[in-house]
């Protein structure tokens, strides 16, 4: 809400403003955004009269003009606006001056009339909008005074966020009664005296829905003067709060809400038929809003109606059918009060947001409808005269908000702030917020007056002690807590450790969206069904990832085209699959991503690709931070977005807990990406289980060391072979390694050989040549019968 | 000069020419070896009179002990010229780079977030996660934000077709652990959060850590004491931190929390303040045993304070130029 310092000082005494002001408000709770100095943007701007007005010689039209500064020396100036007049007090713009936006003024000569300065519009003067004709001041404006110093000009606008619990704050007055109460000064502001009737004639009013809304005040003014404008001072008002002078009574009923926070309505009397009902919507029930758009309502929506159909949705916008227009001569005013839950969220769920909703929404005071029916009556006969009827006060009180009294107990105030605040300055507090506190034994109960809607618990109260007090006063205190020692398990490896390995290894750690486009995900996972979301903030966020790859993809590809060329990157995070029942599993985590050459470009390195062994040692690495490697296992597997000879599944004692794989081709091709692009993803609960060690005693013998090449079948799988060696060499087996993989001369096609290293140990004795020879015997012959191995000679 | 003494001239000649340990070795063959001239010597002095073989024999020790000496000198120098050459062919170019993988690095946020944990961690705070798909009872209803409330305004919320939603913010969390593990609790709960929102200071998805701790007697004094400690430790500098008053539905009094930069200006860090006793029954604790307070923070807009970052947008760009710098 922006709000003039000007304005604010008509209703408070203001010791100090700008930013002091705005850091006064920012620390009681009213959040200033912005404090803007609102100088005028023009120069050698004068109120000016126009003495004598005469036809331009050569031009139809154009004028020339006397124009009287109170000096005693009349300007001649030519003007081509149609509202001139003789006697016409308006805004000179003298030699010298300077206009918005940079534009200077001279001495001219307009077809061949010498003219000394320029009459101006509002417009040109960057004031409003309207450039029909140049500017009118009230007769009494004072002539020869700068226009920016008389209008007040040099002001300052304050831009406060409010909370939704201040809704007592959204009006100048409101801003001023906080102000007060922090200052512990007086509202000064100006007290309205109500308007006598000049007729009887009412409009008549009925509450079928009185819990919805319980009061409503109206009133018929007739006969206004068409044609009238808001004066100056009332739209400069306007304007510096943000809102567009429109028409004098839509003017009035704004200035009104700013100036008291009580939402009005004006009606164009003649466009109302029999009646006024306050009832809730029939569904899908259509009107048309004072801004032309037509909505929906819904049978949650209270809507005013005459006795043909809706003509405003309550507390929000006015109807079209019924608004004022530049020929309107009679109104009917509404200020009503609206329960604050009826309101709330049914702007916004039109897509709506108004002064009026904002204001219900957060609750109105429910005392000031009858307040701003006589304010705006006395704002809006200064403007356009008219003739007004009594006030119409329409309620169900019973409905009306009430305002209980709550206690406060003062041990509570020092148990929740941590502080003891003398008796007195608590009592203070709440005369200084217009709160009656009585004593009690215990503390104070405490009545809140009616626009303080957020004001019903203890807490609220101690809330409002707090701020006033101010938090700075609060000490700081350690706490006082029971030492422990904590839980804490051996048998998960942190994340920490996780993360930390791939970084040592080389990756780089990317944090994707949770949320990525439908189609790249079909592309990675075809026949998945996605998650989508009903509101996305983009076409291609609109689905929850099933995995971070098409993430981890996209990022690969931006930085490749930011000429990034070894890419490594890895994400720990949350997808999400569907489950059962709706139900939707969200699983932690890790995923990687490599491509480009296997290592950083180096002197001495070869400057091979990275490949399926590289992304495989790393993901190994890191599934041995557990101490369990022998838990985990590899087989070929399919993937959709992996190619088919080169994708494993991830196994977890028999369960799959990952896949890692080269990038399917054409998907590679698909995301412009190298086909020798590899990714892995592996369960962060599977890879991150821990084995606590368990002791087993070193053998104190020597080990001894066999060399074994066997020729076996291409298709054989490395894990078989060592199974089966594992197998049949028995417990004396130590390890077993592949070291060398040899295809070509001597060995023949469609097989390969392998060459095994053993190393074989017993606990308790020496091993003998027999024992070792018996060892790799059984493991020939096994592998022989089992897989068709032999020997390599 | 008598033959001993040529020899003895002779062979340190000899010793002092050698190049090499190997000749060094030859000449030490030649003279004091089981063949040579010294050894001869000696064996020829059974040949003298028995009275001029005591001197003789002195003699010719004497001269072998010179000669021992001279070949032991000499071979120590060759040795260190040996050395020296083996030395001088494996020099290599100290300043060219090592070999192997160079360590990429973490994330500023998990950076962040990491030090962050850590910190609440030393005084007691356990972490806790929970789903970031949640529903609306506890992103919302629990917290004391109900229906149609105006503060669900401020949350731009991303919603599934069924009602369900991408939290908000981590304060879902405080609602589980209490639910699951009642007063007193004292934890942290860090994570990733949603919000349709996207310009140049809002990213749809961001990372908060939410902090609660509900026991006996926890103050407002407490909130500050604890925040206090957290930002002067998190920054390495003391700090001077405003409470400014705010309101959050959750918790009351609420504050927003600003801290003075260097440059003279208050940023705002946080947001904190009691828990409201709403919140407390509404996740099963007693508001008149229990107090408790909770703080919620941007971990980018931390990170942002700390690294110098200028631009939100940069954390989710994923670009390796910006990323490294964090290494």
């Amino acid at each position: 809400m922006k709000i003039s310092q000007s304005w604010l000082a008509d209703w408070v005494n203001l010791s100090h403003g700008g930013d002091a002001l705005a850091e006064q408000l920012t620390m009681a709770g009213l959040e200033v955004d912005a404090v803007t100095a609102l100088a005028p943007e023009f120069k050698g701007v004068v109120v000016a009269r126009i003495a004598e007005l005469a036809p331009h010689p050569d031009a139809d039209k154009l004028r020339v003009a006397q124009v009287d500064l109170g000096d005693g020396v009349f300007r001649q100036v030519v003007c081509g606006a149609p509202n001139a007049r003789a006697g016409m007090v308006s805004a000179l713009a003298t030699v010298g001056g300077e206009l918005p936006g940079g534009m200077r003024i001279r001495k001219a000569k307009l077809r061949g009339v010498a003219s000394e300065g320029m009459l101006c519009s509002a417009a040109e003067l960057g004031l409003d909008d309207d450039t029909a004709g140049i500017l009118e001041l009230p007769a009494e404006a004072p002539v020869g005074r700068d226009l920016g110093d008389w209008l007040g000009l040099d002001d300052t606008v304050i831009d406060v966020d409010l909370t939704p619990n201040r809704g007592d704050c959204f009006s100048v007055r409101g801003v001023a009664r906080e102000l007060a109460a922090l200052n512990d000064s007086a509202l000064t502001g100006p007290v309205f005296a109500g308007v006598a009737p000049r007729h009887e004639s009412v409009f008549p009013v009925s509450l079928v829905a009185p819990a919805a809304c319980a009061r409503f005040a109206g009133r018929i003014i007739r006969h206004i003067e068409p044609g009238r404008r808001s004066p100056t001072w009332l739209v400069e008002r306007l304007r510096r709060a943000g809102i567009r002078a429109i028409h004098p009574v839509v003017d009035v009923t704004n200035y009104v809400m700013l100036e008291l926070g009580q939402p009005l309505h004006g009606y164009d009397l003649s466009r109302l038929s029999g009646g006024i009902t306050v009832r809730f919507a029939t569904s899908d029930e259509p009107l048309v809003l004072l801004d032309g758009r037509e909505v929906t309502l819904a049978p949650d929506m209270l809507v005013i109606a005459d006795e043909h159909a809706p003509v405003g949705l309550a507390g929000v916008m006015g109807g079209e059918s019924t608004a004022v227009n530049e020929a309107t001569t009679d109104v009917f005013l509404e200020a009503a009060w609206f329960a604050p839950e009826v309101i709330a969220g049914r702007a916004r769920r039109l897509g709506l947001h108004t002064d009026a909703s904002v204001r219900f929404e957060r609750g109105v005071d429910f005392a000031l409808p009858e307040q701003a029916i006589e304010r705006a009556t006395t704002l809006l006969l200064e403007i356009c005269g008219g003739e007004p009827g009594p006030v119409q006060m329409v309620e169900a009180p019973e409905h009306l908000p009430r305002r209980p009294a709550v206690a406060l107990r003062a041990d509570r105030l020092q148990a929740v702030l941590g502080t003891k605040i003398d008796a007195g300055e608590v009592a203070r507090i709440f005369t200084r917020l217009g709160l009656v506190a009585e004593p009690t034994d215990e503390g104070w109960s405490v009545t809140p007056p009616s626009q303080r809607y957020d004001i019903q618990l203890e807490v609220d109260l101690i809330e409002e002690v707090a701020r006033i007090y101010g938090y700075d006063r609060i000490p700081r205190l350690a706490e006082q807590a029971r030492l422990g020692i904590r839980t804490s398990t051996e048998s998960r490896t942190p994340e920490e450790r996780a993360r930390q390995l791939l970084v040592d290894r080389g990756y780089q750690e990317a944090v994707t969206y949770s949320f990525i486009d439908e189609r790249v995900q079909a592309q990675f996972f075809p026949g998945v069904v996605p998650i989508r979301l009903a509101n996305p903030i983009a076409a291609q966020m609109n689905v929850m990832r099933r995995s971070p790859w098409p993430g981890l993809a996209a990022v690969a590809r931006d930085n490749l085209s930011r000429q990034q060329a070894r890419i490594r990157l890895f994400e720990l995070g949350t997808q999400f699959e569907q489950g059962d029942n709706d139900s939707v599993n969200e699983c932690q985590v890790i995923a990687g991503l490599a491509l480009g050459p296997a290592g950083p470009l180096h002197w001495d390195s070869s400057d091979r690709r990275v490949d399926f062994f590289d992304v495989k040692g790393d993901l190994e690495a890191l599934l041995t931070l557990g101490n369990g490697a022998e838990r985990w296992s590899f087989v070929p597997g399919e993937h959709a977005a992996l190619h088919p000879g080169q994708c494993a599944v991830v196994l977890r004692d028999g369960e799959t807990a990952g896949h890692i794989g080269a990038l399917h081709p054409r998907l590679a091709d698909a995301l412009e990406l190298p086909r020798d692009t590899f990714l892995f993803s592996v369960d962060v609960a599977g890879a991150l289980g821990s084995r606590v060690p368990a002791y087993h005693r070193v053998s104190r013998y020597p080990a001894v060391h066999r060399d074994l090449a066997v020729v076996v079948d291409e298709e054989l799988h490395a894990d078989r072979l060592l199974d089966e060696v594992r197998l049949a060499a028995g417990p004396w087996l130590q390890s077993v390694e592949i070291f060398d993989i040899y295809r070509g001369e001597r060995i023949d096609k469609g097989r390969k050989s392998i060459a095994l290293s053993l190393i074989l140990q017993a606990p308790s004795r020496t091993l003998t040549d027999a024992d070792v020879e018996g060892v790799v015997g059984s493991v020939i012959d096994r592998l022989g019968s089992e897989l068709g191995a032999r020997i390599r000679d | 000069m008598d033959t001993l003494a040529q020899l003895l001239a002779q062979a340190r000649d000899e010793v002092n020419g050698s190049a090499s340990l190997a000749v060094l070795d030859e000449v030490r063959v030649r003279y004091v070896g089981k063949k040579g001239a010294l050894t001869s010597q000696l064996k020829q002095l059974g040949q003298l009179p028995p009275e001029d073989r005591r001197a003789a024999g002195q003699r010719i020790n004497e001269v072998k002990q010179q000669l021992a000496a001279a070949l032991e000198l000499r071979k120590e120098q060759l040795e260190a010229q040996a050395l020296e050459a083996a030395l001088a062919a494996d020099t290599v170019d100290v300043t060219l780079p090592g070999r192997g993988q160079r360590p990429g690095g973490l994330h500023p946020v998990t950076r962040t977030l990491q030090r962050v944990e850590t910190l609440f961690r030393y005084a007691g705070f356990e972490v806790r996660r929970g789903p970031e798909i949640e529903d609306d009872f506890h992103n919302f209803t629990a917290l004391n934000i109900p229906d149609n409330h105006p503060a669900r305004a401020m949350h731009d919320t991303f919603y599934f077709p069924d009602g369900r939603l991408l939290r908000t913010h981590t304060s879902p969390v405080q609602i589980r652990a209490m639910l699951a593990s009642g007063a007193p609790i004292r934890l942290i709960a860090p994570g990733r959060v949603y919000r349709c929102d996207s310009d140049q200071t809002h990213t749809p998805m961001f990372h908060q850590v939410e902090g609660l701790v509900v026991d006996r007697g926890i103050s407002f004094a407490n909130l500050k004491d604890v925040l206090y400690g957290f930002v002067a430790s998190f920054f390495e500098r003391e700090v001077e931190l405003r409470f400014r008053p705010s309101y959050f539905p959750f918790t009351e009094p609420s504050a927003e929390v600003d801290v003075l930069s260097e440059s003279g200006r208050w940023l705002e860090i946080l947001g904190c303040g009691m828990v409201h006793p709403n919140v407390l029954r509404n996740a099963g604790v007693d508001p008149e045993e229990f107090t408790g307070y909770a703080f919620g923070m941007g971990v980018e807009r931390l990170a942002m304070l700390r690294y110098g970052v200028d631009d939100l947008r940069m954390f989710f760009e994923n670009d390796l130029r910006f990323l490294r710098q964090f290494a």
